[in-house]
């Protein structure tokens, strides 16, 4: 297979500009013909169907929440980059291009971030136009934040809820869309399968969570907008229902899967306690602006916090980083803290965890002005940990949070499956090896307001009106085998719950492919890995039937998903001998400790490829990346 | 309907009506509570018996007390609908609930409070009320030479029993409750909210619920005390 | 951090389906701890049904941070317990051990009960359907500076767009009033210049669905206020009757409403 990404000629900065003039268009009268399907109603898929709707495409759209207004996305805190140089530091779409390209250590494709930095500053004016109550300063302008790996403030942000925010400004747009008839909006709707008719994805295969009806839908294109996986490690930051089934039931029929070992441990996060944990939970990295990461410079020290003095402290990303400090890549400071507890440093009751200190920023700014930029996270974490973090120091350690691999998509943001596109977090295309914070926001609605209105157009233009009635072959396969595949999961009446393989599952790969990884530790994962995967198929404990709302299915029904995309992600960090971003290879690093990579073997995409699971090992696919515009470098925080 | 119907039998129209009636009939509590001042003056009921005949008879007034009793009619029926709408909106009811850590108990009790007032009404509006224009009234010269049916008499007679007194006061314990919520609550529904003045309305609104009822009250008791010397 | 199991007697609404007849159930539960989240307590209590070989209690949750809004649950007589924050960000630390916790699914006519203490909100979606929005096709918009805001302003219009859509205040209000909810989404709008030409048709419109809806009329007790997870202000009720009123008397719109089913 010969992987085309469709990178447009010319020069960097003319290529999206070109593009735009270059493809195909549909006439006005005709967007009514034809039909796209939108799965997932997140910042991506929401701003997706919208703005489909709105050129007058018919939309039908599926989310498995009671209202798209609950997509994950909501749960984004710290903002969004946009390169509006608001703030007179000499900003521009080529330094936001940079950032992005040096934060996700070179690994991501030049012509897609450079076109993501060109329109970031039109998403700011598309949300602020819906209502979007972005923070102001008081001549009523425009006020910005900074966040890792940017020496200018770019973020913009509504208090700590800026996901929530542009959510609701997107899911507006969507509700108007569904008010004219333009959308139908399918809720509690789960997507099973992808259906392909004469080679062109023409469907999909859904489950309702209600009643438990599999149905069929037909369209002219599909769109797969379906988050991210970080719930492969079962304890992440993400939603509890956050799941790779979609991707994962395309990439079955097909569609290439992208860097799956890219995952992103996020360094702020409430530490774990006890052993019956669900979640997560993230405490915004913009925390980071004003909070300062430290150790004692004793191990094993139990003083608490406030009982040592300031010269006992060890602010090691201060010392290890001056020019960036606190505000180093996420992967950097994931590492540094993991590093800090492995070696005994660690704070807390489980020495799992390091602080972050207000103490000093509340003397500079004193707790009102705090209070008013942090204090919903404040709030959140009293609640959770039953400490006052503006008396306290917080305690954090790193969590998974956000999955830079996905299904493999071309300049178009096609996957190799024709007609079948993948947005948002679900795609792998343009944070490299690495993501920097306030840009996975800005990526899902760039590809769902700016991006992908443009190119489906160019792909549906050359497609007949005909649309193919869900009693086709193809249609009705496809139902069959995902209903004959749900009642042989109901049929396993064993001794393992869903949850149980999950949590297992969780456990695996945080240990082995979490935030550092080994070639043994690899080989060992895989087999563990394989063992769960026997478990889930010949142990597995299931209750109820298919015709009703059963958690226990919905769970075992991901789970499952996870369990094979988990062992793609060690098969890929197995392959992938370099560290780069948020893969780090041991074996691999810099005599200070920093991700070693590995140029001239490993600069390029790793798409791989189904092959019938199960034994048979995937095939990988290479996407040479090619760096005509930045000096691929050793990247430097110091 | 048109849209003028359709604007008062909307959830917040229904809420309109409430609360102008409501203020409506607030204004007439002060101007009954200075006829009934009259009865504690010390001639014989000469003040107060020109005060009944000048409000049962004066054009004006006449005109007014239309509205009164269209007023009064109008918040008892806007009332007995939206209670009965509203107690749809919950057609299963919580096994358990602890309403009172969110709600004052006048607030979710206001149907009940009304019904006692109107009760209340009812009684006073036939004993006196009923009598000053369609009953048999014993009649009485006023100073200028008038010749006034006497309802001061009617009312001393009435005041000089214990169990009037009692239930007199006890729906005054229940308007007072009732303007406890209605009062402020009138404000909110129309819209009348704002930094500066809402705590002086919400003040006033204490004291208004608390000084009209007390101050309606303590005229039965101490003609009562002043009669059963 | 304490790590000593409390016992607590679980008393808990369960309904087939929509149609079914529901009724409280009781279960005993052992060794809590009091660091947990509510939802892991029922996350236990489930797993323990599924390995008797019962179904587990179906409950609404996601996100588990306190915003997506999906969790709901009365727990102990009040909207989300005794806190006034979302149940999924409700520990167990605020219960007794060996206490007795009733937990219903929110009761409105609106939001019928799909199964055990899941319910269907949708008619929240519809609302903003009928006019939650700006129109604003992408695209046309013009630079975000040339929109000025005065801070006061977009801060107040930030606390109202605050809302998260869970239903509490609608929940809790005695008369199942969606009135909390409707005004936070009419007074962002109503407040930003950005909302100024669709003002008056929002009021009416999104009022007019909810009233088609089936939520009581508001009688102000405060009870929404005082249990939303988001500290959505009466304020805002007040302004959404003074926006509706003066629309219904200023505007040029005589048509009846069509509710959107
Ligand atoms: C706690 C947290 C904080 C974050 N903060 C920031 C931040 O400050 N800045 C930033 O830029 N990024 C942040 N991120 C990352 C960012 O929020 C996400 O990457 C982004 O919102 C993903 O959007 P999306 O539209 O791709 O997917 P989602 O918002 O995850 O939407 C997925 C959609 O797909 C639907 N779906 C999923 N599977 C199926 C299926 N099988 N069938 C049908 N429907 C399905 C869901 O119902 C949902 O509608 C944060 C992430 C987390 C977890
Ligand atoms: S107003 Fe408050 S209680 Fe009501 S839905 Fe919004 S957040 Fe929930
Ligand atoms: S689960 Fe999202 S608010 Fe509670």
């Amino acid at each position: 297979m010969q992987l085309d990404s469709k990178i447009p000629a010319g020069s960097l900065a003319e290529k999206w500009t070109k593009h735009k003039f270059n493809v195909k268009l549909v006439n006005p009268a005709n967007k009514r013909k034809y039909d796209i399907i939108v799965v997932g109603t997140g910042l991506a898929g929401a701003a997706a169907a919208a703005s489909f709707a709105e050129l007058g495409y018919n939309v039908n759209a599926f989310c498995f929440q009671d209202s798209p207004r609950r997509a994950h996305s909501i749960a984004a805190q710290g903002g969004i980059n946009a390169a509006k140089n608001y703030t007179n530091e000499g900003d521009s779409v080529h330094r936001l291009f940079y950032d992005t390209i040096k934060g996700g250590d070179f690994r991501a494709r030049e012509a897609n971030v450079h076109r993501l930095a060109e329109v970031s500053n039109d998403i700011i004016d598309q949300c602020v136009a819906q209502g979007v109550p972005f923070a102001r300063e008081y001549g009523g302008l425009l006020d910005n934040r900074s966040f890792g790996g940017s020496l200018v403030s770019r973020t913009f942000y509504a208090k700590g809820q800026t996901g929530q925010q542009l959510l609701l400004g997107a899911y507006s747009a969507l509700s108007r869309q569904i008010a004219l008839g333009k959308v139908k909006m399918h809720t509690r709707t789960e997507m099973l399968d992808v259906v392909m008719v004469d080679g062109k994805a023409r469907g999909i295969i859904t489950r309702n969570l209600i009643t438990g009806k599999i149905e069929a839908h037909s369209a002219h294109a599909v769109v797969l907008a379906t988050g991210g996986y970080s719930n492969v490690y079962f304890l992440s930051t993400n939603a509890m229902g956050s799941n790779v089934t979609a991707a994962w039931r395309a990439h079955r029929k097909g569609a290439l899967f992208a860097n799956p070992s890219y995952t992103q441990i996020h360094p702020t996060c409430i530490p774990v306690h006890g052993t019956q944990q669900s979640k997560l939970t993230l405490m915004s990295e913009s925390l980071r602006n004003d909070g300062r990461v430290w150790v004692p410079r004793t191990k094993g020290d139990t003083r608490k916090a406030k009982d040592i003095p300031e010269a006992e402290r060890f602010y090691y990303l201060e010392e290890k980083y001056p020019t960036f400090g606190n505000l180093v890549p996420r992967d950097v400071a994931s590492r540094n803290a993991k590093y800090m507890c492995d070696q005994g440093y660690g704070v807390g009751a489980s020495k799992l965890a390091v602080y972050l200190d207000f103490k000093d920023s509340i003397k500079r700014l004193g707790k009102k002005a705090i209070e008013e930029k942090y204090g919903n996270l404040f709030d959140m974490y009293q609640q959770i940990t039953n400490s006052n973090p503006y008396e306290e120091p917080m305690m954090i350690y790193p969590a998974p949070h956000y999955t830079m691999g996905g299904l493999w998509v071309d300049y178009n943001l096609m996957t190799n499956l024709t007609g079948l596109y993948a947005i948002g977090e679900a795609n792998f295309s343009d944070h490299g090896a690495n993501r920097l914070g306030a840009s996975a926001l800005m990526q899902g609605l760039a590809d769902g307001y700016f991006v992908i209105p443009y190119t489906i157009g160019d792909y549906l233009a050359t497609q007949k009106y005909d649309k193919i009635p869900t009693d086709h072959p193809e249609f009705k396969k496809a139902l069959d085998e995902n209903k004959a595949h749900l009642e042989s999961i109901l049929s396993r009446k064993g001794t393992k719950t869903p949850d149980e393989i999950h949590i297992e599952l969780g456990r695996i790969m945080m240990n082995y492919c979490g935030m550092s990884r080994t070639a043994e530790g690899l080989q060992e994962a895989r087999k563990k890995v394989q063992q769960l995967q026997h478990d889930f198929k010949n142990n597995l404990k299931m209750v109820g039937t298919n015709d009703e709302l059963n958690i226990t299915l919905e769970k075992a029904n991901r789970v499952e998903d996870f369990l094979e995309l988990g062992e793609l992600m060690i098969l890929d960090a197995l392959n992938r001998n370099e560290s780069c971003g948020g893969h780090f290879r041991e074996e691999y690093q810099t005599p200070e400790g920093e991700a070693l990579r590995n140029d001239n073997d490993f600069a390029y995409v790793a798409a791989w490829e189904y092959t019938g699971g199960a034994g048979k090992d995937p095939v990988l696919h290479k996407e040479e990346l090619e760096f005509e515009n930045v000096k691929l470098t050793q990247r430097s925080y110091k | 309907m048109n849209w003028f119907t359709r604007t008062l039998t909307s959830s917040i129209g229904r809420k309109l009506v409430m609360s102008l009636t409501g203020l409506f009939l607030c204004s007439f509590l002060v101007v009954h509570l200075i006829g009934n001042f009259q009865l504690l003056k010390t001639d014989s009921g000469e003040a107060f018996n020109a005060y009944a005949k000048f409000m049962t008879t004066f054009p004006l007034i006449k005109f007014i007390s239309y509205g009164l009793y269209a007023g009064i009619l109008l918040h008892i029926i806007q009332g007995i609908l939206l209670t009965l709408e509203n107690g749809k909106a919950r057609p299963v009811a919580y096994a358990y609930s602890k309403a009172g850590d969110t709600s004052s108990w006048a607030s979710r009790n206001m149907g009940l409070l009304g019904t006692v007032i109107f009760l209340f009404l009812a009684g006073h509006m036939t004993q006196f009320w009923g009598r000053m224009h369609f009953g048999e009234m014993p009649m009485v010269n006023l100073a200028n030479g008038d010749s006034v049916k006497d309802l001061y008499k009617i009312t001393m007679e009435a005041f000089a029993q214990p169990i009037m007194v009692a239930l007199y006061v006890l729906a005054m314990v229940a308007l007072a409750f009732h303007l406890l919520h209605g009062f402020k609550s009138a404000f909110q529904t129309l819209g009348l909210t704002h930094k500066k003045y809402t705590p002086t309305i919400e003040t006033l609104g204490y004291v208004f619920a608390i000084v009209i009822p007390a101050a309606f009250a303590v005229i039965p008791i101490l003609v009562f005390l002043m009669t059963n010397k | 951090m304490e790590h000593t199991g409390r016992s607590y007697t679980i008393k808990v609404w369960r309904q087939k389906n929509a149609q079914a007849q529901g009724s409280i159930q009781t279960y005993p539960l052992k060794d809590i701890s009091p660091d947990m989240s509510f939802l892991e307590m029922l996350d236990i209590l489930n797993e323990q049904l599924l390995q008797k070989g019962e179904d587990p209690i179906a409950f609404d949750h996601d996100c588990r941070e306190g915003i997506c809004g999906m969790c709901s649950l009365f727990i102990n007589g009040r909207a989300h317990g005794p806190l006034t924050t979302t149940t999924c960000q409700l520990h167990m630390r605020s219960f007794e051990n060996n206490e007795t916790i009733f937990i219903e699914p929110w009761r409105a006519k609106p939001f019928p009960v799909i199964k055990d203490l899941v319910v269907d909100r949708t008619a929240f979606d519809r609302i903003i359907q009928a006019g939650g929005y700006v129109t604003v096709r992408t695209g046309s918009a013009p630079d975000a500076n040339e929109i000025l805001i005065p801070k006061a302003i977009a801060d107040e219009a930030m606390d109202a767009a605050s809302c998260i859509g869970c239903g509490a205040c609608v929940a809790a209000c005695k008369n199942a009033s969606a009135m909390l909810f409707v005004s936070a989404k009419v007074s962002q709008l109503a407040l930003l210049p950005q909302g100024q030409s669709e003002r008056k048709q929002r009021a009416e419109r999104m009022v007019a669905q909810m009233d088609a809806e089936g939520f009581g009329a508001c009688t102000n007790t405060g009870a929404c206020a005082a249990e939303c997870p988001k500290q959505i202000s009466l304020v805002n009720i007040a302004r959404l009757n003074r926006e509706y009123l003066s629309a219904k008397i200023s505007s040029d719109n005589v048509e009846e409403y069509v509710p959107i089913k």
